[in-house]
């Protein structure tokens, strides 16, 4: 069987000036359409260089991976990325930053008016209309992270790349952004690859939880389906055996299979 | 204040008892309220004039203290100068203080003035003869030629601000996109950075004869839109302002933030996008930099190039008065140093307004 997004034996070598080093070694992982992908793992572990080798911002040392179908060899609207750090750019509104990605996207099939109301639509998605004409350091941290979704989701992405999009963000806020990502996840069925350290988050969110073992040579440790219904609702989720359990399993893997390797040593 | 004390030592005194001190509480709140009341209408009756009181009051304050302060540095130096001056003897008499430089800025106004009156009566007389010819003869040839009087102080000041402005627009010519490459090509930095560090500090009197000779050289024209002399200080000055920019657009253009170009290559931005979008709005602050270094340099340079060539500008002035040897001249090439100096900060505050209308970031506080 095909996945749509497939990993396959994808292993990476960095050249660092202390000689080389194996982050990732043999990773493979299938992707339906429409899944909600979380990866999870202790700091360094080589999350991050997994969604960049999907994003085709670092290219894998072997093995491969396929969307849709084609190769990925390069980084492409196809595949947007939501950085950590809303990677915003300051000079822009936050209306011109989606406009950026929209106008390279849809440069030959849309009419300037189509764009605008899809630039909207997209922000009204992500509840920022009304800060439209501000610039990133007029808005908070919560909206920022909201603009950067809506700058990748209005390029219609196959797969929607997240790395730690709430890690800078206080709890409240990132409850309000996982609700908001769960309503476009349900609304427009895109498939997401998040990078999470929030095990309450993955399993809030995911269809299925990537755990990945420490580097180096790190690789794909277990996977957890999480079967919730949906929509979940946090509240209702928090006394859930299914919830519990999930929540219990993740946290065995990541405290009890896999210490973090700072703690070893200590 | 007295007020005060009696409320503590009454309250001192009833302290013991615990319904007492409920009272006594209520009555400190009275007193406290006539106090404040006292002490408004104190105020009101010895009313001193307060900064904060007026709108934008504050500001006004700052702006009068440094106001103040660069006026008293500037009052200190001039009597340090005349003091220093009087007791300092030269050939040509006594080093000028303030005073004589002022006789001499007169001066050179007057010279200016009357060299006007003179390039206009000699119009007027050349155009009066060529009438008169014409009634003569209508097909008499008529000769228009150019005023050839001494440049005065002025026409200098002009001249040197064209050269260095001319100079100072090519070398940005080159510079600001050899910054841009070699800033997003490691390669052509590397092949370049060589060239840079070995140029960079070469003074401009070691180009100057030999953009002296190239430009005799090359530059040959039946009618120059350009004096010789003009092209050779303009590509004096290029040459040694450069630097600067290159090196700090090269800075400029390597430290854009990762995650920005990481979401310009998602993005798929072509490079002619990635360079106006991504890259030169961040790079903008280094390149003022840059630029601001390169004209302070090359208006340094200008002057020197000029003296040593004998190009117009001020420079020329400058050697023409040492050596005319008069006891005007230290007065007059005081004259022209403060000027330089004073049209050199002008320069550098005409870079930082531009910078304020280019740049995105309206926030930081330029200096
Ligand atoms: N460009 C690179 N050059 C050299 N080594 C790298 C590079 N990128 C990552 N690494 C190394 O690969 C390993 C995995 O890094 P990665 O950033 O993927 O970790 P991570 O799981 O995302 O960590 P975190 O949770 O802290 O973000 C680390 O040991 C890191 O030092
Ligand atoms: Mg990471």
């Amino acid at each position: 069987m095909q996945g749509y997004l497939e990993i396959s034996k994808v292993g990476i070598e960095f050249n660092t000036e202390s000689g080389n080093f194996r982050a990732l070694q043999d990773v493979n992982l299938k992707v339906e359409k429409g899944e909600f992908i979380s990866l999870i793992g202790h700091s360094g572990c080589g999350k991050s260089t997994v969604l960049n080798i999907l994003a085709g911002l670092y290219q894998a040392t072997e093995g491969g991976v396929i969307l849709d179908g084609k190769e990925v060899n390069a980084p492409s609207p196809d595949r947007a990325v939501v950085f950590q750090n809303h990677a915003l750019l300051p000079w822009l509104t936050v209306y011109e930053n989606v406009e950026l990605g929209v106008k390279q996207v849809f440069k030959d099939r849309k009419s300037k008016a189509e764009m605008a109301e899809w630039i909207d639509h997209n922000l009204a998605l992500v509840h920022i209309t009304h800060a439209k004409h501000k610039r990133p350091h007029e808005i908070s941290g919560g909206m920022k992270q909201r603009v950067g979704i809506a700058r990748c989701l209005a390029m219609q992405p196959k797969v929607l790349l997240m790395d730690e999009p709430f890690g800078a963000l206080d709890a409240l806020t990132r409850a309000h952004l996982q609700d908001s990502v769960m309503e476009i996840h349900a609304q427009l069925g895109t498939t997401v690859v998040m990078i999470t350290h929030d095990v309450d988050e993955a399993v809030l969110l995911s269809d299925r939880i990537v755990m990945m073992s420490n580097g180096p040579a790190a690789t794909i440790g277990e996977i957890l389906s999480v079967t919730l219904p949906r929509p979940r609702n946090r509240l209702a989720l928090a006394e859930d055996p299914d919830f519990v359990h999930a929540r219990q399993q993740v946290l065995q893997f990541l405290y009890d299979k896999h210490k973090f390797p700072g703690a070893k040593a200590a | 204040m007295r007020l005060r004390t009696a409320i503590a030592s009454r309250a001192r005194s009833h302290s013991g008892e615990n319904p007492e001190a409920m009272k006594v509480k209520d009555e400190e709140k009275k007193m406290h309220s006539i106090i404040s009341r006292y002490a408004f209408i104190k105020r009101e009756q010895t009313w001193r004039f307060e900064w904060s009181d007026i709108p934008g009051g504050v500001a006004i304050a700052k702006a009068l203290r440094t106001w103040s302060l660069s006026i008293a540095g500037i009052l200190v130096f001039l009597l340090l100068w005349q003091a220093t001056a009087n007791s300092i003897d030269t050939s040509l008499g006594q080093f000028p203080g303030p005073v004589q430089v002022w006789t001499q800025v007169q001066n050179l106004a007057d010279e200016h003035q009357r060299e006007n009156e003179r390039r206009v009566e000699f119009f007027e007389r050349q155009e009066t003869r060529n009438a008169e010819l014409l009634a003569q003869d209508p097909n008499a040839e008529i000769r228009v030629r150019p005023y050839t009087g001494r440049p005065t102080f002025l026409d200098q000041i002009q001249t040197s601000l064209m050269t260095v402005g001319f100079g100072f627009a090519i070398a940005m010519l080159i510079a600001i996109p050899l910054g841009i490459l070699c800033g997003l090509s490691e390669t052509l930095y590397s092949a370049v950075n060589p060239i840079i560090q070995l140029f960079k500090p070469v003074s401009p009197l070691a180009w100057l004869p030999l953009v002296t000779m190239v430009v005799s050289a090359l530059y040959v024209s039946e009618s120059p839109m350009f004096e010789k002399s003009f092209i050779t200080s303009a590509i004096t000055v290029a040459l040694c302002c450069l630097w600067p920019t290159v090196i700090n657009t090269t800075v400029g253009v390597a430290s854009v933030d990762k995650d920005l170009i990481n979401v310009s290559r998602v993005i798929c931005l072509p490079t002619h996008m990635h360079i106006r979008k991504i890259v030169l709005p961040s790079a903008i602050p280094l390149i003022f930099t840059g630029m601001r270094l390169s004209l302070a340099t090359g208006w340094m340079v200008l002057i020197a190039a000029e003296m040593l060539a004998q190009n117009p500008g001020l420079g020329k002035f400058i050697w023409d008065e040492f050596q005319n040897g008069s006891s005007d001249s230290l007065g007059r090439i005081m004259v022209a140093v403060l000027v330089i100096g004073f049209i050199g900060l002008i320069l550098d505050k005409l870079m930082l307004a531009l910078q304020r209308r280019v740049s995105w970031d309206k926030q930081t506080v330029l200096r």
